[in-house]
């Protein structure tokens, strides 16, 4: 089948959704590949490296379309490029059905299919289809990359001759791809990074990344962001509240704050208000990487860059991916592509779409005259369910009193208890047992005793030179043969002087054995 | 030389061992401990020796220099990772020597009882030392003489706790080295009647008991040997080779014991008081032991794990192998990196390949540590013995609960033929055998890496989701083998 990749209309836009790499990979699956001259300029691809590619490069817009049976593109069409979709056409692009639903309307009555990149469900599989993930990806990369560019200073603390320079603090809201590609980069650039996100399971995350998760005190049950297909839900009017609170503490401190906060089919949350950009420090910035759906900070104007009174520094771009073109393609492009040997399971050349498939169910839109928008739930869930934890129950000052109270006791009586029983015991034995008995007796419980108490105090590390030394000290059995062996007959005479023969074995060798081990033992 | 004497110098040898062990608290103090306890042995011997009731010393020293000679001999030859099996053969040899003792004592009590029982009752205390001197009775025999009929009565209890103890000792400790030197099967194996066995051989030790308390013949005391011989073979093959670090500290204790009974019989002081140390230090090790692996004294002494209350957690996901390039690189950019030697480390003789890669690995500015689980290996602080001899410094060597909540802040953690002491089912699966034993939490890391010689499961048979987790890698072969392959690679 043959797939065309149009020039993107969108003013501003430099991506493409072709790339001469990925249109190889196509051309192996057994398609052919169309291109509008020019559509790949602005990213870096000419026309002459898609011809050399294999790419039949076509004068216009109109004719592409009209050639194509599958159309590849990066925004959403405009109602000029939906009104030229036909029949039996498949359309491959970003749509945002939810915000669009005119124009999936006219989509589905120009008899087109829709797959829209935005719907690729979030599952294990369908990774490498994940567009959206590719390109906040590269936006939170930019979002640092732009916050450097009009940041007055490093990012990173230095000690020069020249003086001292103290790192950067970074806020990173939102720990999204984006707001982890961010903390990569703010970190490795070498700011002090402090990250935030509604969802406490990705605290993890964000430590891994080398930032500061910032904790909030907030007691309610935690939403789990499993339950929503990893995405973030809308939060509680309190957990909002302590969430503001928490970033006016954080905000004269802060001199970079990227906020990528998104809620699926929402508007963006606000969460940056315009009385914390006025505690901001001048010079601070602030990258509203979720500008285009109305931003998280109050003063953000999409696609543009402002300064407030207070000389903060808001980017409100809505295009980071495009900013960086030539990866952006590539990362889509590649997307796109395997999307494509998806749906061309026999590598054909011809488009299968099956809708059985968890994956191109979820990414269709619009199928055979119908409007298949919002897909049911896939059928496998995208991130196993966090197991509820029971958190450890925060004892109060009065019952930790009464706790140790109550286990001292249980101590005392435990101890009174044994004790008594021992002594009881012991007096038992005396009423029967004749003294000589009961003056080895004491000696012997003692012994026990001291026992006892010396052993607890034993290094764990020396538990096998114990066994060795107490193994030596064991044969002090010999003793016992060493009184014997002198009386009486022959038998008697052998049978202990084996005993003696075999305690001295054990003397010797078990001494030795310790401290040959207890010679390797070194400190570094 | 008198009574008075060897009195004294018992209690000088009684608070040398207490000392010997005390000192086992730190490594440096350990070193002086150990001569604490050799001059405190000499010094029993020597008073011994001169002391009343013995004699025949010629012979005595000459067969102690003999057995000092062999014990010398084996524990310069023995390989440092033999030394649970040399330990458990050294405490067959106590155990034996009890049940010698304990015989010599009966033979003894015999003829004295005769020969009492002939002169009759008419002679003065005096008359009848001095009829017995001339008989040919002296050293241990005129010590019974001295006693009276109930003394003699209690003295045979001892005797026959000692012989049985002893016999118990003895065959349980030949059972253990067998097991631990791979002569024996180390698998659980009971013959059939299981526990049942044993205890109709405790019942005929009691009956035996009582016959004997009563008679005082040869033949209970014999019955009741071989009844406890078979105790100890058949409790010990019943016990599985996982649980050898409590058997191992459990006949200790025994020997202990043991020794403490045949003082009672000879009315010997510092007999009873080793014994009682020794039996009590064997006793908390035991106990240690039991608890690292949150199981009950019973229930290893009954052998074999429980029976599993439900099906074990299915484990999801493939165990993915690595080769030594991978580790090596992972290695090269970690900071921090835990070791985690198991009974395999032991096995493969790895400890100097492991010591080395640590001197490599800290040359390079990383941090290394050594975590030891109590379990880990065939002996209570079997581990330690082998890194110490591998040379690797002890303070960087740490136990269970210094290092678990530090995994989360490591890269990389390397387990060297551990199985079951980081399985992470112990925490997560309730149905799992080993359900609620503390595990060292590797799985925290960044990234584990197994060293193991194949995909098969530890000593206890159970699957572990460590081996199957998304940021394990399985190296496998041979500990050593594969050691000796990284090493080169690691700069």
């Amino acid at each position: 089948m043959k797939i065309g990749a149009p020039k993107e209309i969108f003013d501003g836009e430099a991506r493409v959704a072709m790339t001469p790499a990925s249109a190889v990979e196509l051309l192996k699956l057994g398609h052919e590949c169309l291109i509008e001259s020019g559509a790949g300029a602005l990213a870096g691809f000419s026309d002459r490296m898609y011809q050399d590619a294999g790419v039949d490069v076509v004068k216009t817009a109109a004719a592409l379309f009209k050639a194509a049976d599958v159309v590849v593109k990066v925004r959403p069409p405009t109602d000029t490029e939906a009104k030229r979709l036909r029949e039996g056409q498949l359309l491959i692009s970003f749509f945002y059905p939810a915000q669009n639903k005119d124009l999936m309307e006219l989509a589905n009555k120009q008899g087109a299919s829709v797959i829209a990149m935005d719907m690729v469900p979030r599952i294990s599989r369908a990774q490498k289809m994940d567009a959206l993930s590719s390109m906040a990806n590269i936006a939170g990369y930019r979002a640092v990359i732009e916050a450097g560019s009009n940041f007055g200073r490093f990012f990173t603390g230095q000690v020069t001759a020249a003086g001292k320079v103290p790192p950067a603090k970074v806020l990173v809201v939102g720990a999204g791809v984006a707001g982890l590609a961010a903390i990569g980069t703010a970190t490795s650039l070498g700011a002090i990074t402090l990250a935030f996100d509604v969802r406490p399971e990705v605290a993890e995350q964000i430590e891994s990344m080398g930032a500061e998760f910032v904790y909030l005190d907030f007691k309610d049950s935690v939403q789990d962001g499993a339950a929503t297909g990893g995405y973030a839900a809308p939060s509680s009017p309190e957990f909002r509240e302590a969430q503001l609170k928490k970033f006016r503490e954080l905000a004269p401190d802060i001199d970079i704050v990227i906020t990528t906060a998104l809620i699926p089919g929402r508007d963006a949350p606000k969460l940056w208000t315009k009385d914390m950009v006025e505690m901001m420090k001048p010079g601070s910035v602030i990258v509203d990487l979720a500008a285009e759906r109305g931003g998280n900070c109050d003063l953000t104007v999409p696609d543009q860059k402002i300064v407030t009174d207070n000389g903060v520094t808001i980017v409100g771009y809505t295009d980071f991916p495009s900013r960086m073109a030539a990866q952006s393609s590539t990362l889509y492009s590649t997307n796109i592509r395997h999307m494509l040997s998806d749906l061309t399971p026999k590598k054909d050349g011809v488009v299968v779409q099956n809708m059985e498939d968890d994956v191109i169910r979820g990414a269709t839109i619009t199928h055979a005259g119908a409007v298949t928008f919002p897909p049911p739930p896939p059928k496998i869930k995208a991130i196993a369910a966090q197991p509820k934890k029971e958190a450890p129950k925060e004892l109060t000052v009065a019952e930790k009193r009464a706790n140790e109270i109550a286990a001292f006791k249980a101590q005392t009586r435990n101890q009174v208890t044994l004790l008594a029983v021992g002594g009881g015991l012991l007096l038992l034995v005396g009423l029967v047992a004749p003294s000589s008995f009961m003056q080895h007796f004491i000696v012997f419980a003692l012994s026990v005793f001291v026992g006892f108490q010396v052993i607890w105090g034993v290094a764990h590390s020396l538990h096998t030179p114990l066994m060795a030394v107490t193994n030596a000290i064991s044969s002090i059995i010999i003793l016992g043969a060493l009184m014997q062996i002198g009386s009486g007959s022959f038998l008697v005479i052998l049978l202990a002087g084996l005993s003696v023969f075999m305690a001295g074995i054990n003397i010797f060798g078990g001494f030795l054995v310790t401290r040959r081990m207890l010679a390797m033992f070194q400190k570094s | 030389m008198d009574f008075g004497f060897t009195t004294a110098a018992y209690v000088v040898a009684a608070v040398l061992f207490i000392l010997a062990l005390g000192g086992l608290s730190g490594q440096e103090s350990a070193k002086r401990a150990v001569w604490y306890g050799i001059v405190g042995m000499a010094l029993a011997v020597a008073a011994t020796l001169v002391g009343p009731g013995s004699g025949l010393w010629l012979a005595s020293i000459i067969l102690i220099a003999l057995g000092g000679a062999i014990g010398y001999q084996l524990a310069t030859k023995v390989q440092m990772t033999q030394m649970p099996e040399l330990v458990a053969a050294m405490h067959s040899l106590v155990g034996l020597a009890a049940v010698f003792v304990g015989y010599v004592a009966h033979i003894e009590l015999g003829r004295v009882m005769h020969m009492m029982a002939a002169m009759g009752p008419s002679l003065t205390e005096a008359g009848r030392m001095a009829m017995m001197e001339q008989q040919g009775v002296h050293g241990f025999a005129a010590l019974l003489a001295h006693k009276s009929p109930i003394e003699q009565s209690i003295l045979r209890v001892e005797l026959f706790l000692g012989v049985f103890i002893g016999a118990v000792t003895f065959t349980g400790s030949v059972i253990a080295y067998g097991k631990l030197a791979g002569k024996v099967t180390s698998t659980a194996t009971k013959l059939p009647g299981g526990h049942l066995l044993n205890a109709s051989a405790a019942a005929l030790s009691v009956i035996c008991l009582i016959w004997y308390f009563n008679t005082g013949g040869l033949l209970p005391l014999f019955l009741m040997t071989l009844a406890a011989l078979f105790i100890g073979y058949h409790l010990i093959m019943g016990i599985g080779g996982a649980d050898m670090p409590v058997v191992v500290s459990m006949l200790n204790s025994y020997s202990g014991w043991a020794a403490a009974a045949i003082g009672f019989s000879l009315g010997n002081d510092l007999l009873i008081v080793v014994g009682a140390l020794v039996g009590s230090s064997g006793a908390i090790l035991s106990y240690i032991m039991c608890k690292a692996m949150n199981r009950s004294f019973v229930s290893v002494i009954l052998g074999g794990f429980g029976a599993t209350t439900g099906p074990a957690m299915a484990i999801e996901g493939e165990q993915i192998a690595i080769d030594s390039d991978g580790v090596a690189a992972a290695l090269n950019e970690a900071d921090s990196i835990i070791i985690i030697p198991g009974y395999g480390m032991a096995v493969a003789q790895a400890q100097t390949a492991v010591a080395e890669l640590t001197r490599k690995l800290r040359a390079a500015g990383k941090t290394v540590r050594f975590a030891i689980h109590p379990v880990a290996g065939r002996l209570p602080g079997h581990m330690n013995v082998l890194l110490a001899e591998a040379k690797v410094p002890y303070d960087i060597v740490m136990e269970m609960d210094e290092i678990n909540e530090d995994f989360p802040k490591t890269d990389v953690a390397i387990v060297i033929g551990s199985n079951d002491i980081v399985n992470p089912a112990a925490q997560d699966d309730p149905n799992s055998p080993i359900a609620g034993m503390p595990v060292l939490e590797c799985w925290k890391a960044k990234q584990v890496f197994v060293s193991k010689r194949g995909q098969g499961t530890g000593y206890s048979g159970i699957e572990n989701p460590l081996f199957f987790k998304e940021n394990t890698r399985m190296f496998y072969g041979d500990a050593k083998k594969s050691l000796d392959e990284l090493l080169p690679k690691i700069n």
